[in-house]
């Protein structure tokens, strides 16, 4: 394998990507909205009911069967307390996903169609790296800032987290078990996931918009799993953390092994 | 790999044997066998749509032939291509240059995937620049860059790893003429280090003005291949004879040397130098160099003043019509 090349492939996607507004905007606010200005949200309302010793309309979930040890660790709360520790620690964490999901495909949607719309393609095609080279940079370059959006996202979280379940009821819950394994299992399968897909549908289609939209439409069944959570259809737990995160792994495993089956210059150049 | 024997061995650098490539109906290269040597600066002359651009793709192994072969450094495109691209360096048609990197960090990023020693980028880099005088924007975006310096930029990525074999496809298309003498002038720097230069271009004077050979396409077929002489020969009709008399002389001068064998044709076409001083030229065709003599004595018989008689040779120009009417 010639590394330096698919290293320095995959570093030019990164930066180029970086200095795009599409590309960047969502890579910053999707982190931003999503693992600060909810979890913020959120617990002012519930540090206010906690005070007034109501409880918000959705704490009914904590009706619903809860995780292992939930009850007996956290005893003594009121409800809305538990239910605003519930929402960060449960409730919200398929969520967590997107943000490895969307930067990798935003990312891939830029180096695979984006490239293609910009026609400077070529000079990569040119370059002397094998198919299965070119495809991995290419890969690497999407994969890589996915996976560290993810990250950056987990360690913001962790801080926000804690200070608003500090400030609803006064206790430190995160990281545990559940989110490690978000963090550093499924998040990265998510952020290979979600550029499998991209890398597929830029193949279909020309422009750096019409790939990202097709990629992000593997956010919808995680927006399921939240709400099959809230309506009490199931139960986060490790184990099925655990799971979902080899799920996913075979699933990105399978759509790269497609993408590296059909990936050939020759039939690219055919076509430009 | 014989790289250095090839080098100075007539070993060819490039051969082709019937090498094809249909897209559908159309077929872009059709059983084109040529074989090019070490040093050599190789012209592939023709129209749009000839099959220049998909003879260099083929050549580098990016698109796959439908029939024949090649062999580039004696390697396989279709099996080895990365390995034939490690040591060509190819200018393509439009400069596929990324409008958000600058300058320096397109050479770089080149720089890093051809494998240029970590010790020596930084420097080849800044030569690049220097050389193609673009030390100055170097830290601009390419957004920005004018069509003769994005060229100029693609040229210097082109040469990034001091490459053995260079295609260059239709480098100077677009260009204005300062632009256009500037990249003559590094193809001539190039030939001179050694360097195999595979150039596409439908521009006859460059062609003839650099190439050691030229071989003429006409939709996917090799019309021709040789040096200029070699090729001129080929015609019958390209030997000629410019010759200028007083403009009210023209038709009676005609008439004479259309009498004067071994003159085939007589032809009145324009001279700026001639009509500026009232008068006329007349190019006489099927005689050459020998028959100037002749061409006098006729004229002082007759009485007829000749201002100037010049033997001209056959020009690209000439050979490449008369092949395209074939
Ligand atoms: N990818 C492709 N798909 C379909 N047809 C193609 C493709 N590439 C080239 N052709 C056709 O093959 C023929 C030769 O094309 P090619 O680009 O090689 O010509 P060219 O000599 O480079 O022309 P130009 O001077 O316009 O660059 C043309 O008729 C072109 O339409
Ligand atoms: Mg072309």
């Amino acid at each position: 394998m010639n590394w330096e090349a698919i290293w320095a492939i995959a570093r030019k996607d990164v930066t180029v990507a970086l200095r795009t507004r599409a590309v960047a905007l969502p890579l910053a606010l999707v982190p931003l909205v999503l693992m600060v200005g909810v979890p913020v949200l959120v617990g002012l309302i519930s540090g206010m009911a906690a005070r007034l010793e109501i409880a918000p309309a959705d704490v009914d979930v904590l009706s619903r069967p809860m995780p292992p040890g939930f009850d007996a660790r956290y005893a003594g709360l009121n409800d809305a307390q538990l239910g605003y520790i519930y929402f960060i620690v449960y409730l919200f964490a398929p969520m967590y996903l997107i943000l490895p999901l969307m930067a990798s495909a935003v990312v891939a949607a830029d180096s695979f169609a984006g490239e293609k719309e910009r026609r400077t393609l070529e000079a990569l095609v040119y370059s002397p790296t094998t198919d299965r080279e070119l495809l991995f940079a290419k890969i690497l370059g999407a994969w890589i800032p996915g996976a560290l959006v993810g990250l950056t996202g987990f360690a913001l979280y962790v801080l926000v987290g804690n200070l608003m379940t500090w400030y609803v009821a006064q206790r430190i819950v995160l990281p545990n078990l559940l989110w490690i394994l978000l963090a550093f299992w499924v998040g990265p399968a998510a952020a290979a996931l979600g550029l499998g897909v991209t890398v597929i549908a830029s193949s279909r289609v020309n422009t750096f918009q019409e790939a990202y939209q097709i990629g992000s439409l593997i956010v919808l069944p995680l927006v399921l799993v939240v709400v099959g959570q809230a309506m009490g259809a199931f139960a986060l737990s490790d184990g099925l953390v655990a799971l979902f995160g080899l799920a996913l792994w075979g699933v990105a495993g399978g759509v790269f092994a497609l993408a590296a089956s059909t990936f050939r210059r020759t039939s690219l150049m055919a076509r430009l | 790999m014989d790289d250095s024997d090839g080098r100075f061995s007539s070993f060819p650098i490039i051969e082709t044997e019937r090498l094809t490539r249909a897209f559908g109906q159309t077929v872009a290269v059709n059983a084109l066998s040529i074989s090019i040597h070490a040093g050599e600066v190789f012209g592939f002359l023709g129209h749009n749509g000839a099959g220049k651009t998909t003879t260099v793709r083929l050549l580098n192994g990016v698109i796959a032939p439908t029939a024949g072969a090649a062999r580039v450094f004696s390697l396989d495109p279709t099996a080895h291509g990365h390995r034939i691209r490690a040591r060509t360096g190819v200018l393509t048609e439009t400069p596929a240059l990324d409008p958000r990197l600058t300058a320096r960090d397109t050479l770089r990023y080149f720089a890093e995937i051809y494998g240029v020693p970590k010790q020596e980028r930084r420097r080849r880099v800044d030569e690049l620049l220097e050389f193609f005088e673009l030390s100055s924007r170097g830290d601009h975006k390419v957004g920005g860059f004018s069509k003769g310096m994005r060229q100029r930029l693609a040229l210097a990525r082109t040469l990034i790893h001091d490459p053995e074999l260079i295609f260059l496809d239709e480098p100077t298309s677009g260009l204005d003429p300062v632009a256009i003498r500037d990249i003559h002038r590094m193809i001539e720097r190039l030939k001179q280090r050694g360097r195999t230069i595979f150039l596409c271009t439908h521009n006859l004077i460059e062609a003839e003005r650099l190439c050691d050979r030229i071989a003429v396409m006409a939709k996917g077929r090799l019309l021709a291949i040789g040096n200029i002489q070699q090729l001129s020969s080929r015609l019958d009709r390209g030997h000629r004879i410019s010759v200028e008399v007083d403009a009210a002389d023209l038709p009676r001068a005609m008439q004479l040397f259309l009498r004067t064998p071994p003159v085939v044709h007589a032809e009145a076409t324009s001279n700026r130098l001639a009509d500026r001083n009232g008068g006329a030229q007349l190019v006489l065709y099927g005689v050459s160099r020998h028959d100037v003599p002749r061409i006098i004595e006729t004229a002082m018989q007759d009485g007829l003043q000749l201002y100037r008689v010049q033997p001209e040779e056959p020009s690209l120009e000439d050979v490449y019509f008369a092949l395209q009417e074939l």
